[in-house]
């Protein structure tokens, strides 16, 4: 594939990951720059995901999504070809509130590779990557829905591993 | 309802992001289990289908405040210092469960863990470990 090639593909998981998560769809993600293991997305300020009340700071959890949703874009983008992907952890520090009535950006980074694993760091900010909000570690399984087709979460665990496999 | 029981209801009811993921929670005595009930807006993967990480992230670490709020004494909402989140199965369309555990609290820190899981407590589907600052709890 050529690199143009690897770009649009790049562009069509970001804009998949966006628009078919309803998550993402529902917290209004979009994805700002994707490429060469780098993803950055922009979450629009909303009062309705407000943590706390009484400063109107966005919950912690909207980040802790937005550098979720980011970290694997970034996985996606440091591949040439397209396969399923898990967190398997997450580790987040909250460095200092984010500023009311802002958007927040995660700039998150792929930078390294193994045949299972992927690891990734990010942070998320308003405007400034050097001084963020929050920074994240995270490490991802690849092919983590080998196997699995589908619709595989319908079933009770277990009962798809029969028909799995091969 | 008892003391713990109001605050409890104040404290979620308070936070405009716990309703937009629609969560709850119910006490047993000094026992709080957070509820996060199945919706399609907090799916993550839609080919599973799975809920988001994030979201199970989020339900847990509003647990843990809030499970920090009816054990504590507090004048302000305590800030998460750091998480760090295991996903150890997908969360499949199913009503999720949280509780969490205090595992210490000093002056300024309280140490969290929590466990979530959906069909079978004894296979959690998620779980987290987090700090928090406990702002105004001293003056």
């Amino acid at each position: 594939m050529s690199e143009t090639d690897i770009g649009e593909q790049h562009r069509l998981i970001a804009k998949a990951m966006n628009e078919g998560s309803p998550q993402a769809k529902a917290l209004g993600f979009s994805t700002l720059e994707i490429g060469d293991g780098v993803a950055i997305l922009k979450v629009p300020y909303r009062t309705e995901l407000v943590g706390d009340p009484e400063t109107g700071v966005i919950a912690g959890g909207v980040i802790t999504t937005l550098l979720d949703h980011a970290s694997g874009q970034a996985v996606h983008a440091a591949m040439t070809s397209w396969t399923s992907i898990a967190t398997l952890d997450l580790r987040i520090d909250y460095m200092r509130p984010a500023e009311p009535g802002k958007d927040i950006l995660a700039r998150a980074h792929c930078y390294k590779l193994t045949r299972s694993v992927a690891f990734v760091r990010a942070v998320a900010y308003e405007s400034d990557p050097e001084d963020p909000i929050a920074a994240a570690q995270a490490a991802f399984m690849l092919d983590s829905s080998a196997g699995k087709k589908a619709g595989a979460n319908l079933k009770p665990p277990g009962s798809s591993k029969k028909e799995g496999g091969q | 309802m008892s003391e713990a029981q109001d605050r409890l209801v104040a404290v979620l009811g308070a936070i405009p992001y716990a309703r937009f993921i629609g969560m709850k929670a119910e006490l047993a005595g000094d026992e709080m289990t957070a509820i996060l009930p199945f919706s399609p807006e907090i799916v993550g993967n839609p080919m599973l289908p799975a809920i988001h990480g994030g979201v199970l992230g989020a339900f847990m670490e509003m647990t843990a405040l809030a499970q920090l709020s009816i054990a504590e004494t507090l004048k302000r909402q305590p800030r998460t210092i750091d998480v760090s989140i295991e996903y150890l199965r997908s969360g499949r369309p199913l009503t999720t469960y949280a509780r969490a555990q205090i595992k210490k609290v000093g002056r300024r820190i309280a140490n969290v863990h929590v466990e979530a899981w959906q069909e079978q407590r004894a296979a959690p589907i998620a779980a987290l470990r987090g700090h928090f600052l406990l702002t105004g709890a001293e003056d």
